[in-house]
């Protein structure tokens, strides 16, 4: 069901996204203008500094967690046709969030908070910035108790039916999110907001990181799963299909959430703080939760395909010519496919601990983060935007040969961009500079490249512009059409009437979370307090 | 519960991959030693200059005994001291690094002497490096606004002639 209260959260909270959105694709382009030295008045480390983080800031935190709160509204609502819990606390939960956001938009802009989104210690920003971010996090931590609480008073009102898939991965993705921010909300109580407001001199690095390590993976997924949620249950709808398999679906899912939280010591492979052994074990856990990426690549596509063949696609690869390309949504999904396959290919090299060396730190991980996240992950959110844009504002989308238009355009930025960005790492170009100034012939083989980064940022930036036009001209279509469509979930090709509990509730996942986060982050924690360890010096950056 | 027979192959194909690369991963490191810098190693990063490795003196490349080379670097902002050092090309070399100030990463392209320098802590790397040539040594994790310039020099030089220069060398700051 669809009321206005759901409308008026979806909206709110997915409009904050994507003005946040829009304002760091701005950035973005006056990064890689700034970065390839071509123009000398932009040289500006002060400025440059300033501007990726509050970039990073923007798309990672910002974007994402707002993007992930409406569509997660919508979704409970539409999918168990329940209103929302509580709408007073969901509201309280969305001010919070902006507030923080604002605060930490202070120092960001003012150049106060250029530490990089990720903000290591000991470099200090001002304590506004990670009061804010702080403030961020706990807003969404409402969301994700809204989430949980509609899921279980579903499953009180409808004793052994199996909760939809939809919002069955909406519940997993808000238990992953309490589970994963907890890591840096430790980081952020006990030892980043203490020494920022003066309370404490000196802060334990090798401690400060290790807890960071523990959000800086299951974050990315935390991000993933809205795409994943689309599809599973709109694309075989929307290309004329079925879905593959609920249950392999609701595994996929529950291998993603398990999984991707004990691995985070992958972010830590080039640390001298922590053991070999460690690193050895989130490795292995690195690469199982690559599984449920594979399996959904195969689900997704056995859906595509049997959409091409019931459409009268014939032979090995006739199925894909006969595919509804000009819906918004399975193109986004080929699209996104697409890259997932090359990053996916990059992200093997990041996990595969020695070849990491080669890359760590390296133009290659920004390349590799963007075709993921901005690519993947990001062209996915917009199919979603363009899907229920029309069922929140009742209102006919706007256009739909721009919406493919942008569609295609993002991919093809993305594209132009983030393969020479990968090329730079290899070519040994560190992440994180401004500028380049090191006098070695090595630098010359960068140029091109960086050329070639500018044009791909401004297709990005032209897409990103058309995109907010397609949905500002949508809501605020003037002509009295009324859109009256309903949301459509993908029916499974087997409708699985009762599965089992273990893939209808999140209890015994919790559990199974807290004996693995145990074990792999238990002992690399407490070495911190076990050991004589060394604070960094108290003279503060 | 329905899982098709081709999602189960799928799976177990999925599953077989997996293996395949966690076992390449994991024989490398139990069996051939190719591992992370992960030595554990605690030092206080605010009294370097007063400690027996890493006080002013005793930086760079370093001979002992028997021939084992240790080359003792310390990063802060905005370089990595000594600014220049040479080393032997294909010779293993064990690289020591601390942070005076800040977090610090250090890379050296085309090798795979990489490794993050964590205020608190000792990296080490071993590593050699086959080709010689003139190598920029590149701080590659964000330390402040003057990232940029943080970098320094490594040449690697022909073995017989590195140890015909350095042949009575032992420890102590060896910049040319």
């Amino acid at each position: 069901m669809i009321d206005n209260t759901v409308r008026k959260l979806a909206l709110g909270n997915m409009s904050v996204a994507f003005i946040a959105f829009i304002l760091a694709c701005f950035m973005g382009e006056y990064q890689v203008l700034e970065r390839s030295g071509l123009f000398e008045s932009l040289d500006s480390p002060t400025v440059y500094f300033a501007s990726v983080s509050t970039h990073g800031v923007l798309m990672a935190y910002v974007l994402t967690t707002f993007f992930i709160m409406g569509f997660g509204y919508f979704t409970a609502s539409t999918a168990l046709n329940k209103p929302i819990w509580n709408p007073g606390l969901a509201w309280a939960g969305f001010w919070t969030s902006l507030i923080g956001t604002v605060l930490a938009a202070i120092p960001l802009l003012t150049g106060k908070a250029s530490v990089l989104y990720t903000f290591y210690p000991p470099i200090q920003a001002h304590h506004l910035f990670y009061l804010g971010a702080t403030l961020l996090v706990v807003g969404s931590w409402v969301w994700c108790a809204i989430m949980i609480v509609m899921f279980l008073q579903w499953k009180q009102e409808n004793p052994g039916k199996t909760v939809p898939l939809a919002m069955f991965a909406t519940t997993f993705n808000a238990m992953l999110w309490l589970w994963t921010s907890a890591g840096v909300a430790l980081e952020s109580v006990f030892l980043i907001l203490p020494w920022s407001f003066g309370l404490t001199d000196t802060i334990d690095v090798g401690l400060a990181r290790t807890l960071f390590a523990w959000t800086l993976h299951p974050i990315v997924y935390f991000w993933l799963i809205p795409a994943y949620t689309a599809f599973y249950v709109f694309v075989p709808k929307q290309a004329g299909s079925y879905l593959f398999s609920d249950e392999a679906a609701r595994v996929a899912f529950i291998v993603l959430v398990v999984f991707s939280l004990p691995i985070g010591f992958h972010h830590l492979y080039m640390d001298p703080e922590q053991a070999k052994g460690w690193k050895l074990l989130h490795m292995v856990g690195t690469f199982i939760v690559s599984t449920p990426t594979l399996l959904t690549g195969f689900t997704v596509i056995a859906a595509l395909e049997i959409a091409g063949r019931l459409k009268g696609g014939k032979g090995l690869f006739g199925w894909i010519g006969t595919l509804p390309w000009t819906n918004p949504m399975v193109l986004a999904t080929i699209l996104s496919l697409l890259m997932l396959i090359f990053g996916g290919f990059g992200g093997i090299i990041n996990a595969s601990y020695a070849m990491n060396a080669m890359i760590h730190n390296t133009a290659w991980v920004p390349g590799h983060f963007h075709l993921i996240f901005a690519g993947t992950t990001v062209i996915m959110y917009f199919a979603i935007a363009y899907y229920i844009w029309p069922i929140l504002t009742k209102k006919p989308l706007f256009s739909k040969k721009l919406t493919l238009l942008q569609l295609w355009t993002w991919f093809i930025g993305m594209s132009i961009l983030t393969t020479p960005w990968h090329v730079l790492g290899l070519l040994g170009q560190p992440r994180r500079i401004s500028t380049v100034v090191y006098n070695n012939l090595l630098t010359l083989s960068w140029q091109p490249y960086e050329l070639a980064m500018i044009f791909g940022g401004l297709v990005l930036l032209s897409s990103a512009c058309l995109f907010l036009y397609i949905l500002f001209k949508t809501q605020f279509n003037a002509s009295t059409e009324v859109y009256e469509h309903a949301v459509e979930y993908a029916e499974a090709l087997h409708p699985s009437e009762s599965v089992p509990e273990y893939l209808n509730d999140i209890k015994l996942w919790n559990k199974v979370i807290a004996v693995l986060m145990a074990i792999s982050f238990g002992y690399p924690i407490l070495q911190f307090f076990l050991m004589n360890t060394y604070d960094s010096s108290a003279w503060g950056y | 519960m329905h899982i098709d027979p081709l999602e189960k192959k799928w799976g177990q194909i999925v599953l077989v991959i997996c293996a395949f690369f966690v076992g390449i991963i994991l024989f490398e490191a139990l069996f051939h030693s190719v591992n992370a810098p992960s030595n554990v190693e605690t030092i206080d990063s605010t009294k370097l200059h007063l400690s027996k490795e890493f006080a002013e003196d005793k930086l760079g490349v370093s001979r002992d005994d028997k021939g084992n080379i240790v080359v003792r670097m310390v990063a802060g902002r905005y370089s990595f001291f000594p600014k220049e050092i040479e080393v032997p090309a294909e010779t293993k070399l064990t690289f020591r690094w601390v942070s005076m100030d800040v977090l610090h990463g250090v890379h050296i392209p085309m090798t795979n002497m990489s490794t993050m320098v964590v205020p608190g802590f000792v990296a080490e790397v071993e590593t050699s490096f086959p080709t010689p040539g003139d190598y920029p040594v590149l701080c590659n994790e964000y330390c402040g606004l003057g990232h940029d310039q943080m970098w320094s020099r490594i040449k690697v030089v022909e073995k017989e002639k590195w140890l015909a220069q350095h042949s009575a060398s032992k420890g102590g700051n060896k910049n040319d």
